[in-house]
This record gives structure tokens, C-alpha cells and sequence, in this order.
């Protein structure tokens, strides 16, 4: 039988705080009335308020509906013939904005974009795409973005500014080309083409979250990893799946060793090593937390045992694990390593060549990080010698630890800078020309993201603003009169041989190509250094740099999806934080939203802390991309820059140092959303066995409940009061594979772009209001149960949890409205506001809802959301919320669902708008629909393909086939006891754990007793 | 006697008020016959006849003519129209004028054809102002439903207009119908009339007739006093209003009536029924869907496969008045439009509140819905205005009577079996597929 380990969302869970137990028990927080009325005196109740708004808003109500408003039907002048008003159109794009790059297709409708979802027929991504491709269509609605040239700022006449530009380019002497990472072919060719007219400028490329030392070690490119073929992992603090270099290539290369089937019951195995809790770490089989300064003697150990040579001075039984399964893998085997150390990356490249490893294709190493730290730092260092200098989509100023050094460069009056930045930034807003690019949506583009592989950007709209082509003002400035489109054609022409025209149509039907155009990328040199373990810093708090994998390096950081996206992990929103060991915040009395002040050399900054379950002990981590000051309203002033606190160490950005802590005094509350929405009890909620256990019989990985009848232990649908639905035309489901799910987030700003899902913002969260209709619970597991608290003491078992070979694992679980048969919330709506559908759904309808919130009180799965607030128009949310108070941003809205009202619950629809869409089509054509035609934002913007959408009334659906071919398998219900009945399964996650930290064999009694104990 | 005359009398009165209100239903009734009915401009004439001409079409397979009638619809009927010109030539005869594989090589690719050098592609082509049909990536055999679709159109007016003499009779489905509706109305008038005065003739005659009585009565002397009270009966007026009953009715009528009467106004606020604004540009539907039988696809290109039947650009405007009435002032306004860059604003008339769906081609192209069932009959309209109350319960009723349009769509084929295993005697209507559920029109 299966052990039950206690799972937990937060430590506040764990030690069942008070204020835990209250908020459980209660589906809303506090109401809001007092918060909304803020009153000197806290005993009068804002009673008389609320009658007079109730009087006026009878009376406006009533007056606002006797007289309709003239509404105004305004057609094309000439319709454009591929544009129907009511039907989307398709255009296959490429997303890239130096960190991950998404092969997608944009979903325009009326000429607009609204939706950017993958591109299927991209071998890299797969149909895939990461949250921040998802929420990027905000970003072209964004009113922070410059609308047009400008000269310190004043508007400006285009040619006016490319004449002082080209008169003062021609007598500069050094030119600089500041960019992150550039993959672009033309453009690249295209700066080329401006460097050859004016001489003597240098392109300095680099990367806000480097990966030089990588580059360093492998010919100045990233080595092409294919995750699919590597039955052993061993990731070196590389968060592949979250933020490291391509998370949604490595994504889906890394699920395919690791979805199960009765048939296939091999997974590949994935140890981690690292100090932060990662997304990647959390989905490893073995995390192993280790210090910053331990990961080089990490990668000494592994190069000693698979290359040769002394091991260093750190041990730990599952590294001598890994060391061996690596050697047993030989060229399965793969080490991947996030530092940014070269020594370390050397190393890491030498245990791969040494394992002969498969899992890197020699022939397509991919360009997507091209950054050289020593020259950009050379760079800044030498502002003084340069006579001009453009930056190309880079917020140095901001993102680079020289920032402030540049900033005073930039001040000297006869250095001539130019910005193509998107909008007045750090560094934008000291420059004195801003030339700012079209949006990516507006534009041409090409990219190669590896060698061999192109992809093609295509404008999608009409640009908004009198912007302009970055590539096309150099070609203006270089003299070349050429539009950058016939540019990039006439670059293209060689690849795509043959009919041009056929193979160019083709190419921007598909968005992708195959053949190669970049030019090699030059190696970078690398300083002299062995191959061994670096000498770390010590002493203090380690501290460990990071991305958040919705935000990145912070140049997107403008957009509230993403700030509202919780990081998968700690489960927080809007802003930065010290993320600190629970063994540390014990030792010093430290409490969740302590304001410390931290130290890195001589550079400080006030961060409230987080207590990070399985944070390594004496490391502490805080985000890169928060603090920004100049991105626009959103962003400003959300967290705390970290950037100022990096260091060049060796040639490359150092994301590891040592930090002193000290409490400042005040308190800054977390907006974490990880224990709202808490389900009780939990052991039918996640269900999670071992590969062993599965292996020897996948029918008993999945525990199910029982219920007594007089019959003996039946299934709970046995007994029911309720007459069961038949459904004769769909019945629509969901299949959620916990295996596949590695909990990035991608799917919860899938739903919201597509539902129109308000942004509330940090203090709404607090308040436990945020309105996403899907979100990702995240289980912490241990076998510390609570009661071990009084017998063995807080602080002992706090010890054994925080002990690196016992941190909790993670088990993420995407929770949206289970769409139940035997559904408790239909039962209880005074006014029949949500019902069931012929078809299976469980049907909300804003117009009738009065706003009880019965249901939502009613809701098992609590995925029910209740609009507090006019989000579009109450000015409170103006600063968040801000694209639908405006023209311009509410073209972001999908124009096929509503926006709800204040006193409205909503929560999933399974995408109800793209079910009548697929019927209708099909209908149209006089058929079925076929398999995969309907799914809904969530299943389409899975990277992993852990979401499954259909049809069970269809034999051959995939959903129908995983329901046959797990049920009584891995398949379960969440909450099968109360018979509800859902129409979304889950399948249990299976962990390639021969002996799970707790299900080791010495606590089995222990175990067995407790189970005892549970079921009395 | 006199007190069975009296009683005849108010007999008389109640058939008179019941014949009124009879034939006044009788006659409304045939007006909602006719507007039920419609007038089925271009695409629309094409269902009201199908049955009876179905088999005069000849040879042609139902499914592969209904076929290339919806392809028309999707594809052509913005330029082509059976028995007009369009912008492109009238499409009767096609299939005796030129061979069908010449068609099909056509309608693929009409310019490389003319390029090609073939003589009456390049005299087709120069015939209508060298404006160049697009290329249709449609399939031989979809070409020859159209075609088979086209031929079965051309025979379906003979019976009404008979032979060649269709120029003529291109407006005669709508005059026709417009006649039978004027007759009907002048015969159900001419009846009413006549029985109106035979009544009040009645009437006075009766009114007569008692006089004549009494005066009669009150000059024998053979009365009693019980007879004499009959007779000098008077209608006592003031104690009727003072009755207790009186008051009571009449209050209780009053209440009603103003009760009825705010429960309609609450009822119709929000509602815009009959909502006739004015437009910027005097356009008359009349004169171009019921005149001209333009089809309604021709202008709203996307009724038949969009959510939005969309409202003609000006290029479409321009597609016939670059050459047609030129001068006309309202059609400057196009002109004008077009010079200044600024589309042409029009008023808005059939507006659903936010929180409703709805989709045009689900019922236009799927469930085979003529466009008058919901909007009226627009070929009549000088001045458009919303017919139908648009209300949610005029929705949902239609949905619960209107039976599914299943027939030869695959969709519906194992619904109607199971449909009609369970109750084959019901209709299988909109709404016992799920058609009133919430969220079929509400999210």
C-alpha cells in the first residue's frame, strides 16, 4: 500500500499558523468594504456611503437604460481581401527578444493582434511557447512605448533626426552597436552594411543574464542540447526548463523520456544541483542542494570520476549516485551546468565530450546567447574613447552592474547616442536621438536561432506609432535606400534556392526554414584557466542571482501579466525578494516579510525576505529583472534592481557572491498566492508514486478511494443522489498528465490573454482576490507530518527538512474548474446562474449571477473567482490594470468574450468560445469536428503537452484514449470521495526515485503506523 | 314581450363586437402570412421555389446541387449573379456556352488563360472592362456542382415568367407576391366595409323598430301597472356608478390596465423594436435587394461564413457605382468618402447588449435561415429598421420551435438517429440539441 507523505503549499501550512486556519476555512478573505472606505474612525460603518451610492446607482441605472446611445457601424473603406471582420487570421511570426526564442503564430482579428500561440511547425519549440511569448502581445499595446522620434526627448521630425544623425555618424570616429544577443541573419548583415560605410564600429553583444563562460567553453556557441535523447541529467544549477538559455525547446526535448505509459515504463533520470529552489530543480528526481561555491567542486567531483583526475573536497552520497549512473548512461549521459564560470563550463564540456554524449548535436549548436561579458565591460570602461554609440534593444544602463558608470559616459555632451528602444528607459532617456523600432509585430525579421534552422518574423499590423525598423535606420543612415523587407528577401535568396517566390511564400506561410545564414559566431577567448574547481568565495550569506522564469532579465517587465504570473515555485507576485533557508529565519528570528538589508560588496538594497523551503542552507537568492524605474507604469518601482550587485569575475559576469544580511527594521508583505485556494487534506488531491512502484504494477501507483455502503467499500459514484448526465453529442474533457507538468506557467497567461482575466495587482493578491481562472498548485512533500512538531520539536524537524538530502520535493498541480458531473456549486445558485451543459460543461452566465457566492463557497476545487471590483474602470487598478482603461489597450481583448462586471463570479469556461467555434466549422463543412480542432488556451500553450483536450464522445480522441488507457492506472479524480465527478482527470506523477527520500525502507514502520493512524 | 326584444337587442350587440374582432384577426393573420413568407431576394429565391422546381432542374443530384449552391453563395455571388450582370456576366447558359473543362481551367485560373492567348477568355475579358476574375483554388468537381447548381437555377423562373423573356421577369417574384398581399388586403377591407354598414343599418333599424313598439304598447290601455313599470322603465345611471360592483370593476379594470401598461413600458425599456434611424447616405434596400435582387452575400460578404454579416465597404459600393447613377448627390457621398480617406459612419441599428453571442453564419450558413426571418422584409425597406425585438426571449422561443437544419450535414447524422430513437414524433428542434443552454450565446 502507499505511504501518505504530508503535503504542504507554505510553511504557514506546516506549522497550521492561525491565520493559515482561518483563511482555509473561508474562500474570501476579508470583505473589502472598510479597505475601500478608508475611515478615521474604524466604528462607523460606511452604512449611510452604501445607501447613498445604492440610491444613485438605482436612479443612474434606471435613467442610463431609458435612453439607448446611437451606435456607430463603421466599415472599411476598402476591405483588405484576406481580412473578414468576425474570423481570425493566422500569421506565423517568430518571437525572440534576446532570451527565449518562440517560433509562434499571432491571432489577429479585424487586423488586430489578440492571441500569440506556438507554432506547431516549428521543430524547435513544437507548438510550445513560454509565458512571456504568450503575454508578449500586451507589450505591442504597451503606452509607455515611444510614438515616435525624438531628440532628447522633444519630438521630432524623422528626417530632421536622420540628418543630424548621418551628418554627426560621419565625423564620430568609434561607433559602438550596443545589443543583446542578435540572431537575426539580415540584421546582423544589415549592421555589417552600416559598419562598411562608416568604419571603425564595433557591435558589442551581451546577454543581461550571460552565458559567456558557456559560450567560452564551446567555441563561442551554445552546444545544441537535445534533452530527448539523455537518460541521465545532471544539471549543474542550469534551470533549463524556467529561464536557462531555451526553456521551451529543452522543455519539450526533456518530456519525452519522461511521460510514462503501461507500455513504456522508462523515464529518464534528473539530478539537480543548486542552492535556489528552480523550476527545474523542482522537477528533478534528485535535488541535492549544494552552496554556489560548492557547484565548481560539484563539477570537479563528476569530471574526477568520468574524465579523471582528483576529485575536490565535497561529497554527497547521491553525487557519487549520479556519478555513476552517468558513467553507466556513457554517452545517454548529459551535464549541463547555469554557471557562468569558465572553468566550471570547461569542465562540464569535458565531461560531455568524455561521455561521448548523444544528447549534443555538434552539427546545430544553437546562437541564441552570443554575449561577450569582457567586451562589454571593455566597453563601458572605455565610453570616454567612443564618438558614438546606438543601443539596439539594450537597457545597459539598467541591466549591466556598470550601469551607473555608463550612465555618467553618456552625459558627455560630443558623444553622439542613439536608442532604438521601445520606450524611454534607463538607458533611452540619456540618450540624445530615440529612434525607437517597430514592435516585433510590426515587423520583418529573420532569425537562427541554431545552425541550420531559420525562422521569419512577418508584420501582423499596420505599426501604431511613427516608429521605425532599427535595421531599416542603419540602412537609411548607411545610405542604402532599400526597404529592410526587400532586404531580407534578397538575403534569403541564396538560402532558399530554386523558385524563389515558391520557397519565400512557403517559408512565411510555415514562419520557418531550413538552411543556415548566420556567419559562425567568433570564438571568445577565454582566459587562461585549468580545469578545476575555481576558488569560491566564502564567509557570509552565499547568494545566488537568478531569473524568475515569467519576468527573465526584467526588459518585459512592464507587462502586469507576467508581474501577476506567480513564480512557479514561491508562488509570489509583483517584486523581488531575499529568498532564505527556513534553518536561517529560525536561527535569527526572522519572520516572512522581514525588510533586510542587503550587501554585496559595497552595494546595498532593502529586500523583504521569503522562507524558501529547500533553499540551500547559509545561500540566500534574490531575482534579477525587478526595480525598474523608467519601463512605465507597471513596472515602476516593483522590487529592487540586483543588477548593480553582479561582478566581473575572470572575464564573466559572476551570478554568485556572498552577501551580509541585516533586518532594517521594517516590514513589506508578500503578495504569495501559494496558500490561497487551499484544499483540505490533501492525499486525494496529488497522488505521486515511484518509477519502481510502477514499473512492478502500474495498477497500483494510484490510490482510490472507497466509500462503506452496505455492500462492503464500493466507488463513490456508487451512491449518489443525483440522476447522471447523458450526453449524446460532446462531452468535453481534460486530461492532466503530473508528470508532464513541469509547472512554468505558460498555460496560466495562455488563459488569461484568451479570457480577458483582469490583472489585480500586489495588494489585491495580498488580499487573496487575484482573479486567474487556472493556477498552478504547488505541493512541498516530506514525511514530516505535524505531529512530529510535538513529539520530536519545531526546530529538530525543521533541521531534518532543511538537510540537503531531505528538502521537500515538488509536485505541481494546474488547477482550473473541473467541470463536475455531480457539479456542488449548480446545486446551490439561487438564480440557476451556473448550470450544466448538454455537452459537459459547467456553465457560468455573468448576466444572470447576482453574487452570492454560494458557489464559490460551495467549490471543493475553490477555482472559483468573484469580481470585487470593476477591474476596467475602477481607478484603482489604472496602474495594473491599465490596458482596459485605454483605446489603445483594449485591443488586446479577445473580442469573443465578455468582460465580466463587478459582483460576478467567473472561473473556467473550457475555452467555450473555441468549442462553438470548432462545432461551427465543422458544422460548416458538414462533418465532425475532428480530434484536436478544439482545445482550449491552456492545452495549446503547453510546452510539455501535459494538458489534454477533447471530446470522450469521440473513440479515437486522445483525451478518450488516455481516459481508457489509464483508468484504474495512473488516472484519478481529485477528490473522488465526495463524487463530483469531474470531467478532468489527472494522472498520477511517477518519480524516478528507486528509493524516495521518504518512502526509504527504515521509516516504512513508521509509515505504516501513521496510515494506521489516518484512517482511524 | 318587450323585455325579449331588449335581450334579442344586446344579442345583437354582443355578435356585432364578436364578428369585428374576428375579421380584424382574420385579416391580421394575413398580413403575418405575407410578412412570414417574405420576399426572397437573389440567394433567398432560390429556397422558396426549390421543392417545385426541384425536379424541373432535370438531371441534377440534389446533394451536388445543394453543394454548388452553397459554393456560389461563398465564392461567387459577390460577382456573379444566374440570370444579371453583376460584375461579371450572367451565369445562365454557361454550360451550353463554353465546354466544362474550359470552365473549370477558368474559374482555377482565368488570367493565364487570357494570357494564354484563348479567344473567348480574352473576349470575356475585354468585354468587362479587362477587370480580371480572381483565381479559386476550388476543385473540378466542386466547379461542376456550381455549374450543375446554376443550371437548376436557370429553369426554376420559367413557369412564372416563361421562356426567354427573363429579362422582363426578373422582378416578378417580387411584384407577384407584392399583388397577392395588396389583394388579399382590399377583398378582407371590402368585406369589412360591407358588413359595418349592414350592422349599423341593423342597428338603427332595431333602434327604429322599439320605438315604433312602444309607442305602440303605450297607447293600449289593457297594460297593468306591472307592464307600465316594464315599459316606462328608465335606466337609473347614477345608482349603477354608485354600486359597490360598478366601482369594484372599474377599479379593478384601472389597476390592470395601469399595471399592464408599466409592466410593458419596464419591459420595453432597453428594447429598440422598430428603431429606425437615419443614415448618412440615403441607401434604399429597396431598391437594391428588392429592384435589383442584388443578393444580400453580394454586399454583406461575410453573412455566410462570419459572425458578422459585415457591412460593404466602399470599394463594394464602388464595384457598380463607379459606373452607375454618378451623379446621383447620395453616391457622391461615396465619392467623397473615398477622397477624404474617412469611412462612411453608418448608424448602427440592430445592436445586442455585450453579454450576448451571436453568429451569423451558424444560422445563415448552417441552419439555412432566409436573412426577412429576422430581419424583416428588408427588400421592402427604403430606410431600414430593426424588425425583430431581438429580445432574449424572442431568441429562445425561436430555438424551441424551429426544428434543426440536418439534413445532408454530417454533423448532425448520429444526433437525428438518436433524436429519433428516442422520440421520433417530436421535432428534433434547436433546443433539444442544447440550443437554449447558457452557454451556447453567453460568454
Amino acid at each position: 500500500m502507499q505511504e501518505s507523505p504530508k503535503y504542504w503549499k507554505g510553511i504557514e501550512e506546516l506549522e497550521n499558523s492561525p491565520e493559515f486556519l482561518h483563511n482555509a476555512l473561508s474562500e474570501f478573505g476579508a470583505l473589502p468594504m472598510k479597505e475601500a472606505h478608508p475611515s478615521t474612525d474604524d466604528t462607523v460603518a460606511p452604512r449611510r456611503d452604501f445607501l447613498k451610492l445604492m440610491g444613485f446607482g438605482l436612479a443612474a441605472a434606471t435613467l442610463a437604460s431609458c435612453e439607448a446611445p446611437v451606435r456607430k457601424a463603421i466599415p472599411y473603406l476598402n476591405k483588405p481581401e484576406e481580412v473578414d471582420p468576425g474570423i481570425a487570421n493566422f500569421y506565423a511570426s517568430t518571437y525572440f527578444n534576446g532570451q527565449d526564442y518562440n517560433s509562434v503564430l499571432v491571432k489577429t482579428r479585424e487586423g488586430r493582434p489578440i492571441k500569440v500561440e506556438g507554432n506547431p511547425e516549428s521543430p524547435i519549440t513544437r507548438g510550445g511557447l513560454s509565458a512571456r511569448g504568450q503575454a508578449s502581445v500586451l507589450s505591442l499595446y504597451d503606452g509607455a512605448r515611444l510614438q515616435g522620434f525624438a531628440i532628447k526627448g522633444q519630438p521630432a521630425d524623422k528626417d530632421k533626426v536622420d540628418q543630424e544623425i548621418r551628418t554627426k555618424l560621419a565625423s564620430a570616429g568609434r561607433i559602438a552597436i550596443v545589443s543583446p544577443t542578435i540572431i537575426s541573419p539580415s540584421t546582423k548583415r544589415a549592421i555589417a552594411d552600416f559598419a562598411g560605410r562608416f568604419g571603425n564600429v564595433e557591435h558589442v553583444m551581451y546577454d543581461a543574464v550571460s552565458a559567456s563562460a558557456l559560450l567560452r567553453a564551446n567555441g563561442g556557441v551554445v552546444p545544441g542540447y537535445d534533452f530527448s535523447k539523455a537518460s541521465v541529467i545532471v544539471s549543474l544549477a542550469a534551470d533549463f526548463l524556467g529561464t536557462w538559455i531555451s526553456p521551451v525547446e529543452y522543455a519539450a526535448q526533456y518530456i519525452v523520456n519522461r511521460k510514462v505509459s503501461s507500455d513504456k515504463r522508462t523515464m529518464s533520470r534528473h539530478f539537480q544541483f543548486e542552492s535556489n529552489m528552480s523550476l527545474t530543480g523542482s522537477n528533478a528526481d534528485v535535488r541535492v542542494a549544494v552552496k554556489p561555491s560548492q557547484l565548481g567542486q560539484v563539477a570537479q567531483a563528476i569530471y574526477a570520476g568520468i574524465v579523471g583526475g582528483g576529485a575536490g573536497s565535497y561529497s554527497n552520497p547521491e553525487l557519487t549516485n549520479a556519478i555513476n549512473e552517468l558513467k553507466a548512461a556513457g554517452s545517454a549521459g548529459l551535464v549541463v551546468s547555469g554557471s557562468n564560470d569558465a572553468n566550471v563550463q570547461a569542465m562540464v564540456t569535458a565531461i560531455n565530450a568524455a561521455l561521448g554524449t548523444a544528447a549534443i548535436n555538434a552539427a546545430a549548436p544553437s546562437y541564441l546567447r552570443q554575449g561577450d561579458d569582457q567586451r562589454m565591460a571593455n566597453f563601458v570602461s572605455g565610453i570616454g574613447s567612443y564618438g558614438a554609440v546606438i543601443f539596439y534593444h539594450a537597457n545597459p544602463v539598467y541591466d549591466h552592474p556598470m550601469g551607473a558608470q555608463l550612465a555618467e559616459g553618456l552625459k558627455r555632451a560630443n558623444l553622439l547616442s542613439i536608442s532604438f528602444n521601445d520606450r524611454a528607459d534607463e538607458t533611452t532617456s540619456l540618450c540624445q536621438y530615440q529612434c525607437p523600432d517597430h514592435h516585433w509585430m510590426e515587423s520583418w525579421n529573420d532569425y537562427e536561432p541554431k545552425r541550420g534552422y531559420l525562422s521569419l518574423a512577418q508584420p501582423v499590423i499596420t505599426p501604431l506609432f511613427k516608429t521605425r525598423q532599427a535595421q531599416e535606420s542603419l540602412l537609411t543612415w548607411a545610405g542604402n535606400p532599400n526597404t529592410y523587407y526587400n532586404y531580407l528577401r534578397n538575403n534569403w535568396r541564396g538560402v532558399l534556392g530554386g523558385n524563389f517566390q515558391a520557397g519565400w511564400d512557403k517559408a512565411v506561410h510555415d514562419g520557418v526554414a531550413m538552411g543556415a545564414l548566420l556567419p559562425a559566431p567568433a570564438a571568445q577567448v577565454a582566459p587562461a584557466g585549468q580545469a578545476s574547481a575555481p576558488a569560491a568565495k566564502t564567509g557570509g550569506y552565499e547568494v545566488a542571482f537568478y531569473e524568475k522564469v515569467g519576468l527573465g532579465n526584467g526588459a518585459d517587465a512592464n507587462n502586469p501579466w507576467l508581474q501577476e504570473l506567480p513564480d512557479p515555485v514561491s508562488k509570489a507576485t509583483w517584486g523581488n525578494y531575499v529568498s532564505v533557508p527556513q534553518s536561517l529565519a529560525k536561527e535569527k528570528g526572522w519572520e516572512q516579510g522581514d525588510v533586510m538589508k542587503v550587501k554585496v560588496a559595497n552595494k546595498e538594497i532593502e529586500l523583504p525576505i521569503l522562507i524558501q523551503p529547500g533553499q540551500a542552507k547559509g545561500t540566500i537568492g534574490i531575482a534579477l529583472g525587478y526595480g525598474r524605474t523608467k519601463a512605465g507604469m507597471v513596472a515602476q518601482e516593483v522590487g529592487r534592481n540586483a543588477y548593480p550587485m553582479l561582478t566581473l569575475v575572470n572575464g564573466s559576469l559572476s551570478y554568485a557572491d556572498v552577501a551580509s544580511l541585516e533586518p532594517a527594521g521594517s516590514r513589506e508583505p508578500l503578495a504569495q498566492t501559494q496558500t490561497h485556494h487551499t484544499i483540505m487534506d490533501r492525499k486525494p488531491v496529488v497522488q505521486e508514486a515511484t518509477l519502481a512502484q510502477y514499473i512492478k504494477d502500474p495498477k497500483k501507483v494510484t490510490e482510490y478511494d472507497k466509500i462503506s455502503t452496505p455492500e462492503g467499500l464500493e466507488k463513490p459514484s456508487k451512491v449518489s443522489l443525483w440522476q447522471d448526465y447523458e450526453y449524446k453529442n460532446h462531452h468535453w474533457a481534460m486530461a492532466i498528465d503530473l508528470n508532464s507538468c513541469i509547472g512554468c506557467g505558460s498555460c496560466v497567461v495562455g488563459c488569461q490573454v484568451e479570457n480577458n482575466v483582469p490583472v489585480v495587482g500586489k495588494q489585491e493578491v495580498i488580499n487573496r482576490r487575484e482573479m486567474h481562472w487556472l493556477r498552478i498548485d504547488r505541493y512541498y512533500s516530506s514525511d514530516h507530518h505535524k505531529n512530529e512538531f510535538e513529539t520530536e520539536g519545531k526546530l529538530g524537524t525543521y533541521a531534518a527538512m532543511e538537510d540537503p538530502s531531505d528538502n521537500p520535493q515538488v509536485i505541481f498541480q494546474p488547477m482550473l474548474c473541473q467541470h463536475c458531473n455531480h457539479a456542488p456549486c449548480e446545486t446551490v445558485c439561487p438564480v440557476l446562474a451556473t448550470t450544466h451543459s448538454t455537452e459537459g460543461l459547467n456553465q457560468m452566465t455573468y448576466n444572470r449571477c447576482v453574487g452570492t457566492r454560494y458557489c464559490a463557497n460551495n467549490c471543493p476545487y475553490k477555482v472559483r473567482r468573484f469580481n470585487w471590483f470593476s477591474y476596467y474602470s475602477n481607478e484603482k487598478f489604472e496602474t495594473v490594470n491599465g490596458h482596459m482603461f485605454t483605446d489603445l489597450g483594449r485591443m488586446v481583448l479577445n473580442p469573443d468574450v465578455m468582460v465580466r462586471a463587478r459582483g460576478v463570479i467567473e472561473k473556467c469556461s473550457f475555452c467555450v468560445q473555441r468549442i462553438q467555434l470548432g462545432k461551427l466549422e465543422a458544422k460548416k463543412q458538414k462533418r465532425r469536428p475532428v480530434d484536436g480542432e478544439v482545445v482550449t488556451a491552456c492545452a495549446q500553450s503547453c510546452p510539455t503537452q501535459a494538458i489534454v483536450f477533447g471530446d470522450l464522445k469521440d473513440p479515437n480522441s486522445r483525451v478518450a484514449q488516455i481516459w481508457r488507457r489509464e483508468d484504474g492506472e495512473r488516472a484519478f479524480k481529485v477528490l473522488d470521495a465526495i463524487n463530483t465527478q469531474p470531467n478532468i482527470t489527472y494522472l498520477t506523477k511517477i518519480r524516478n526515485s528507486k528509493t524516495s527520500n521518504f518512502f526509504a525502507p527504515e521509516k516504512e514502520e513508521k509509515h505504516a503506523a501513521k496510515a494506521e493512524h489516518h484512517n482511524a | 314581450m318587450s323585455s325579449y326584444r331588449l335581450r334579442s337587442f344586446s344579442h345583437w350587440l354582443l355578435a356585432l363586437f364578436l364578428t369585428f374582432t374576428a375579421a380584424g384577426q382574420l385579416a391580421a393573420q394575413d398580413e403575418a402570412k405575407v410578412s412570414q413568407a417574405g420576399v426572397t431576394p437573389g440567394a433567398a429565391a432560390a429556397a422558396a421555389p426549390a421543392a417545385a422546381a426541384g425536379s424541373a432542374a432535370g438531371a441534377g443530384d440534389p446533394a451536388v446541387i445543394q453543394a454548388g449552391d452553397a459554393l456560389f453563395k461563398a465564392n461567387c455571388a459577390q460577382c456573379h449573379a444566374v440570370k444579371d450582370v453583376v460584375v461579371g456576366p450572367a451565369l445562365a447558359g454557361i454550360d451550353k456556352r463554353r465546354p466544362l473543362p474550359w470552365i473549370v481551367k477558368w474559374v482555377q485560373n482565368s488570367s493565364k488563360m487570357v494570357a494564354s492567348g484563348d479567344e473567348y477568355a480574352v473576349k470575356i475579358f475585354n468585354q468587362y472592362q479587362k477587370q480580371q476574375m480572381p483565381s479559386f483554388a476550388l476543385s473540378d468537381a466542386e466547379i461542376t456542382s456550381i455549374v450543375a447548381w446554376v443550371k437548376s437555377e436557370e429553369g426554376k423562373t420559367n413557369p412564372l415568367g416563361g421562356g426567354g423573356e427573363q429579362v422582363a421577369g426578373k422582378e416578378t417574384g417580387g411584384q407577384t407576391a407584392a399583388t397577392d398581399e395588396a389583394g388579399a388586403g382590399k377583398y378582407v377591407n371590402v368585406v369589412l366595409i360591407v358588413l359595418i354598414v349592414v350592422l349599423i343599418v341593423l342597428v338603427v333599424t332595431l333602434v327604429i323598430i322599439a320605438n315604433i313598439m312602444k309607442d305602440v304598447l303605450r297607447g293600449r290601455k289593457d297594460l297593468d301597472g306591472r307592464d307600465v313599470e316594464i315599459l316606462e322603465q328608465k335606466t337609473d345611471w347614477m345608482s349603477i356608478l354608485k354600486s359597490g360592483w360598478f366601482k369594484g370593476t372599474v377599479g379593478t379594470l384601472f389597476v390592470l390596465v395601469v399595471l399592464y401598461e408599466s409592466i410593458q413600458g419596464i419591459m420595453a425599456v432597453g428594447l429598440s423594436q422598430g428603431y429606425q434611424p437615419a443614415q448618412p447616405i440615403a441607401f434604399s434596400h429597396k431598391l437594391h435587394a428588392g429592384e435589383h435582387q442584388i443578393n444580400c452575400a453580394y454586399c454583406h460578404t461575410s453573412v455566410y461564413k462570419s459572425k458578422s454579416a459585415n457591412i460593404p465597404s466602399a470599394n463594394i459600393c464602388m464595384n457598380c457605382h463607379s459606373q452607375i447613377k454618378t451623379t446621383s448627390p447620395e453616391i457622391k457621398k461615396i465619392y467623397r468618402a473615398i477622397q477624404r480617406q474617412q469611412p462612411i459612419q453608418w448608424v448602427r441599428i440592430h445592436n445586442l447588449p455585450d453579454l450576448a453571442y451571436f453568429n451569423h453564419s451558424q444560422h445563415t450558413q448552417v441552419g439555412g435561415i432566409e436573412c426577412q426571418t429576422c430581419h424583416g422584409p428588408i427588400e421592402k425597406m427604403d430606410v431600414v429598421y430593426q424588425y425583430s425585438a431581438l429580445t432574449m426571449g424572442w431568441c429562445i422561443n425561436c430555438h424551441r420551435e424551429t426544428p434543426l437544419n440536418t439534413k445532408g450535414n454530417g454533423y448532425y447524422d448520429n444526433l437525428v438517429k438518436l433524436h429519433n430513437e428516442a422520440n421520433a414524433g417530436a421535432p428534433f428542434t434547436v433546443s433539444s440539441n442544447g440550443g437554449t443552454e447558457c452557454s451556447k450565446c453567453h460568454y
